[in-house]
């Protein structure tokens, strides 16, 4: 199993080698970032094809294909495109929160991306309270829906904003929870110490009846929190014209399309660490000869992969299922999936004392 | 699609002439080209018909024709993230105003498209007294696609040639807006705005 | 079902007889319905003792015709039909005052969708509505200058320009005529919302209206309080075009009002047109036009699901279920030569004949359907999220869709037997086999499964005749200049959302004196503030895009 933590060892004592360490430190951090923003870029553009070729194969069409090889450079032009779009500037506006909320959006989003296992020792930070620090930094993206739809001074926006403040508060609950149902069968808040728990089996598989229901409630609660059909209440097309940011333009609207599949990515990229063992390749006890082989395969496609598979799942609902009322969403989240979460830790808290899990 | 195969527009050929006659800088060219490649490959129309020929708008997201194909199906419905207007159908007195405010809110570089015989020149209604005879004393136009409505066909050519279009526009000294926001509003008085 | 033509007459001699004996000053006229003439002043009393007296009880408005009758004043005709008895009337009501300020009483109180219909009365003629709470313009905006349908109007552009630049003007009041005992008449305002109101402008570019509708809604958080509806952004004055037309001119508006019903509508007017032409059509012709009607229902019905799916978020189904319009726009054009503005049916049959495919790709068609229709169930009717979305949302009573005047699939699905097909079978409809789809619930779940089963009731119609289709000429010769004789026609015709009645008025030249089209839409737009209230912004798409209205059959 090849481990990149090798990689980036050598790469710091080069450093070490011809410089201080403050600006070894410097460096890296630099190059990280640049490398996380054209990640962040290449993904989000890569998101955008999938699911408009995903779309387009449920509807029966053939989806972009002029544009590029099968259409694949059909998101870099509206790329380019939306660069130079003009930024409309408004009267009546609150013009610093108004241009505040899409960074918010877009630095939520990417602030997640800190603590995501990209493969085996390809993580930028790995620290104790992991998976706690993804699930703060994934609410600061609320506020900025918040502060687009209220600084925006139109009404639609306002209940666009009003609607995703409502629904985010909700879902936070039983996202939190089916994490902490998944961090106890763990024992640690670690997101290194979670996806070494894996090593043997999966957590969908060790963790059974409990580990699949959490991963049900994960799913359903992260499609809400990515304000994806069928809760993109925020954004209904149909009822709000283009919810909480019908008054963006230009780039400043793209953050908030980025961030949208950004963050499908990171919810289904924290569901394949949670029950699908992150960067960690199938392993089956016992077949020693297949997990050997599995080992071959390179751990970022694995993780990424499995990311990808389960955002599939998510766009396949998006385009199957209508949308939820306002009302029945909040009711499914308060009366069904809340009090079915707590039973469900419960649960999962039972079969870890007797030891009921797979091992 | 080879480029010879679309030479049928005298219109676009002859401002292709012109333009590449009075020469572009190369770093500036190349930037432009790049851009008028972004531009012209991702024309997002906003969502916006008034009768029949929406409806013909709708065939042609759909399987049969897939505007998805060249990119066209990210129908915003929000004006200010749309390239181009689709004007489908007929513009009536109390809708030219409406009309002329969803222009008004698109973000440039912004086009408009005249669909059907209503929009160029009100067509069977031609003896209306509720009627605006052609949208072009509303808001300008780049394409004209004729019909009653047209054929989805008819539309994603119209749409083509919107394209082909925009790839021979200069983004450097070119058509963009020039003028300051308080300048247009003098110049462009909008009532109920001005406050 | 229907009375045979002596037991017609009985009946029209029974109405008649108790009419005159409660109000001497009527006058009858006898022709295809009875028509009563009376002042105004009798106008509300009869109209009272129509619709209440049991034996008689005209419950139906079907429309309300202004009239500019020149130097024989002003007026209405009230198209009225009784459910109960399926017998119809027409009252004509001379309005009192000169042509500068005409008024007739108002009805609101008996029949709800009165309030809309007189609006457009006065809209277009100036008529002014005693009592009606709201006499607001309907169509054209607040400051239009003059009533377009009077004969007088002065068309010039520039009294009433094209304004892009000026938005448009709206008051924030209602207007109300109401007599004072001694006589005379005094306007009174009142407040459309209460002045803290948040209100929410709907339209006329949104994506779920169907077209340019305006909705200005009041809401109180997400729950609408009151929705104030505004028509004529797509208000084309066909019905005055039509005046300086020649008959069969007037054909092809019909493609352009219902875009959708575009065959059923030109055999509504054509069929007024023969009958009062008297032209009788083959055989061949009333089952091509049969054929057509059914097939565009089918059509219909088919974007109707798709966009209702679309609206509550679930666009895949739109995919699905276009392909099959799409096959059947493929007959058509085969036939038609066009995808949608056929301009197909003419006076004395249809334009061409069929297609020699024509057969053959119906069969295919029928082949398909049931497949897409069992399909569209599987993946739609069936989810719990759509359940919960429609079932009990925007509930209409029966009584309520009839004094709304709210006919068609929507109709039925509140437990309204208002098929025009069955109660007055036109055409060759009184042979065929078919059920009237009749639902209960009246609610949104409801008006969706009607329209879900008519299409297999529209593949039986079609599976019926479509082997079956005589020989013969397709379209009878017809006089090169038509011209009809003095007198008023109606006819009501089932369009796909309900019945579509046409009413022409002709005073012996080759263009009509009047041509009103009576569009099933109207009523429907204007009961969405009565079954909205309560309910959720997300319930007002809902309902909406159940009651399935196309704008421009509203504005027309």
């Amino acid at each position: 199993m090849q481990d990149f933590s090798i990689g980036t060892a050598w790469l710091h004592s080069m450093f070490l080698n011809v410089m201080p360490e403050w600006l070894a430190v410097t460096i890296e951090c630099l190059l990280i970032g640049v490398g996380l923003m054209l990640l962040y870029a290449v993904l989000a553009l890569f998101y955008i094809w999938f699911e408009r070729k995903v779309c387009a194969a449920f509807q029966c069409r053939l989806g972009p294909n002029r544009v590029g090889p099968w259409g694949l450079l059909q998101s870099i032009a509206d790329m380019f495109k939306i660069l130079i779009k003009e930024l409309i500037s408004l009267n009546h506006v609150d013009k610093f929160l108004f241009a505040l909320a899409p960074y918010l959006v877009i630095i939520a989003s990417m602030l997640a991306f800190a603590v995501l296992p990209w493969g085996n020792g390809l993580q930028i930070i790995d620290f104790n309270v992991g998976i706690f620090f993804l699930l703060a930094v994934s609410s600061i993206g609320v506020l900025g829906i918040l502060l687009a739809g209220w600084s925006s001074n139109n009404k639609f926006t306002l209940i666009g904003a009003l609607r995703s403040g409502a629904q985010m508060v909700s879902y936070e609950l039983s996202m939190g929870l089916s994490v902490i149902t998944m961090v106890a069968l763990a024992g640690t808040m670690s997101v290194g110490g979670i996806v070494k728990a894996q090593e043997n089996l999966w957590f969908i598989f060790s963790g059974h009846i409990p580990a699949i229901i959490a991963f049900v409630i994960f799913l359903i609660a992260g499609t809400a929190e990515t304000n994806r059909g069928p809760f993109d209440l925020p954004e209904a097309e149909s009822e709000l014209t283009a919810g909480y940011h019908t008054e963006y333009s230009g780039i400043h609207f793209g953050f908030f399309y980025l961030a949208e599949y950004l963050n499908l990515f990171i919810v289904s990229g924290v569901a394949a660490l949670l029950f699908f063992g992150g960067w960690m390749p199938l392993h089956i006890p016992g077949l020693d000869a297949f997990n050997h082989v599995m080992d071959y395969i390179p751990s970022v496609v694995w993780f990424v992969g499995k990311a990808v598979a389960i955002s599939f799942i998510i766009i396949w609902f998006k385009w199957t299922f209508p949308r939820l009322r306002i009302d029945q969403l909040l009711s499914l989240e308060w009366k069904y999936l809340l009090p079915i979460n707590l039973v469900n830790l419960v649960l999962m808290v039972l079969v870890i004392t007797f030891r009921l899990y797979i091992h | 699609m080879p480029y010879e195969a679309w030479k049928d527009n005298e219109y676009i050929e002859s401002l292709v002439k012109e333009l590449q006659d009075s020469g572009t800088n190369v770093i500036v060219g190349t930037l432009d080209n790049l851009i008028n490649w972004g531009r012209s490959n991702s024309i997002w129309p906003l969502t916006f018909a008034t009768s029949c020929c929406g409806i013909e708008f709708v065939s042609l997201g759909a399987a049969r024709y897939d505007m998805a194909r060249f990119g066209w199906e990210v129908a915003r419905a929000s004006p200010r993230q749309a390239d181009f207007m689709m004007v489908a159908g007929t513009i009536v007195h109390r809708m030219a105003p409406v009309m002329r405010r969803l222009y008004d809110q698109l973000a440039e570089p912004k086009y408009v498209i005249a669909c059907g015989s209503c929009a160029i020149s009100g067509g069977p209604f031609k003896k209306s007294y509720h009627v605006a005879m052609g949208i072009e004393d509303i808001v300008p136009v780049d394409v004209f696609v004729p019909g009653c409505p047209p054929r989805p066909e008819a539309m994603i050519y119209g749409i083509m040639q919107l394209s082909r279009k925009i790839k021979v526009e200069k983004f450097f000294g070119g058509v963009n807006r020039q003028e300051k926001q308080e300048e247009f509003l003098k110049n462009h008085p909008v009532p109920g705005v001005n406050d | 079902m229907t009375p045979s033509i002596g037991n017609n007459i009985t009946i029209m001699a029974d109405i008649q007889g108790k009419i005159s004996k409660l109000f001497p000053q009527a006058v009858f006229e006898e022709g295809q319905t009875l028509t009563v003439t009376i002042p105004d002043a009798q106008w509300h009393e009869l109209a009272k003792t129509l619709k209440e007296d049991p034996e008689l009880s005209f419950d139906f408005l079907v429309t309300i015709v202004g009239m500019d009758w020149q130097e024989k004043g002003m007026g209405c005709v009230y198209e009225l039909t009784s459910t109960r008895h399926n017998t119809h009337i027409a009252v004509k009501v001379l309005a009192t005052g000169d042509r500068n300020k005409p008024f007739v009483h108002s009805v609101f109180d008996l029949w709800a969708i009165a309030t809309v219909f007189e609006r457009e009365v006065y809209d277009f003629f100036g008529i002014i509505f005693i009592n009606n709470p709201d006499m607001r313009r309907l169509f054209l905006s607040i400051d239009w200058k003059g009533y377009p349908l009077r004969k007088d109007y002065d068309a010039d552009p520039k009294l009433n320009p094209v304004a892009p630049f000026e938005n448009e003007r709206q008051s924030d009041f209602t207007d109300t005529y109401v007599e004072l005992p001694d006589g005379k008449i005094e306007k009174r305002q009142e407040r459309v919302f209460a002045e803290d109101d948040f209100v929410v402008n709907i339209g006329p570019q949104h994506p779920a209206t169907h077209g340019v509708l305006r909705f200005r809604t009041a809401v109180d958080g997400e729950t609408i309080k009151k929705i104030d509806i505004y028509l004529g952004y797509i208000h084309r004055g066909v019905e005055k075009i039509c005046e300086s037309l020649t008959y069969p001119q007037t054909l092809h508006f019909m493609d352009r009002l219902d875009y959708f019903s575009g065959q059923i509508y030109h055999h509504g007017l054509c069929m007024a047109i023969e009958e009062a032409a008297g032209i009788t059509i083959s055989r061949r012709a009333q089952v091509i036009r049969v054929l057509m009607d059914e097939l565009s229902r089918i059509a219909s019905h088919c974007l109707f699901i798709g966009t209702y799916c679309m609206d509550l978020g679930a666009t895949t189904m739109l995919f699905y279920t276009l392909r099959v319009r799409e096959q059947i726009l493929n007959i058509f054009e085969r036939t038609c030569g066009a995808r949608m503005t056929f301009n197909y049916g003419c006076i004395g049959g249809v334009m061409q004949d069929l297609d020699e495919n024509f057969v053959k790709d119906v069969h295919d068609l029928l082949d398909v359907l049931p497949k897409n229709i069992a399909e569209y169930n599987k993946i739609f009717t069936g989810n719990v999220i759509a359940k919960n979305r429609m079932e009990n949302v925007g509930v209409l009573s029966r009584e309520d869709a009839i004094s709304w005047a709210v006919s068609g699939p929507s109709g039925r699905a509140s437990g309204w037997a208002c098929d025009v097909r069955k109660t007055d079978p036109y055409s060759i409809y009184g042979e065929l086999e078919f059920d009237e789809v009749v639902r209960h619930e009246g609610d949104s779940m409801a008006r969706f499964k009607v329209r879900m089963d008519e299409m297999e009731q529209s593949a039986r119609i079609i599976a019926q005749l479509i082997d079956n289709i005589p020989e013969g000429e397709y379209c009878v010769k017809v006089p090169k200049v038509l011209k009809l004789p003095v007198g008023s026609w109606f006819k009501v015709v089932e369009g796909c959302r309900g019945a579509f009645g046409v009413y022409i008025e002709s005073d012996g030249t080759t263009s009509p004196y009047r041509l009103k089209l009576a569009p099933p839409c109207l009523p429907l737009a204007a009961v969405v503030d009565h079954i909205t209230e309560g309910s959720k912004i997300a319930d007002l798409i809902t309902i909406g895009g159940s009651l399935d209205y196309i704008v421009p059959d509203i504005d027309r």
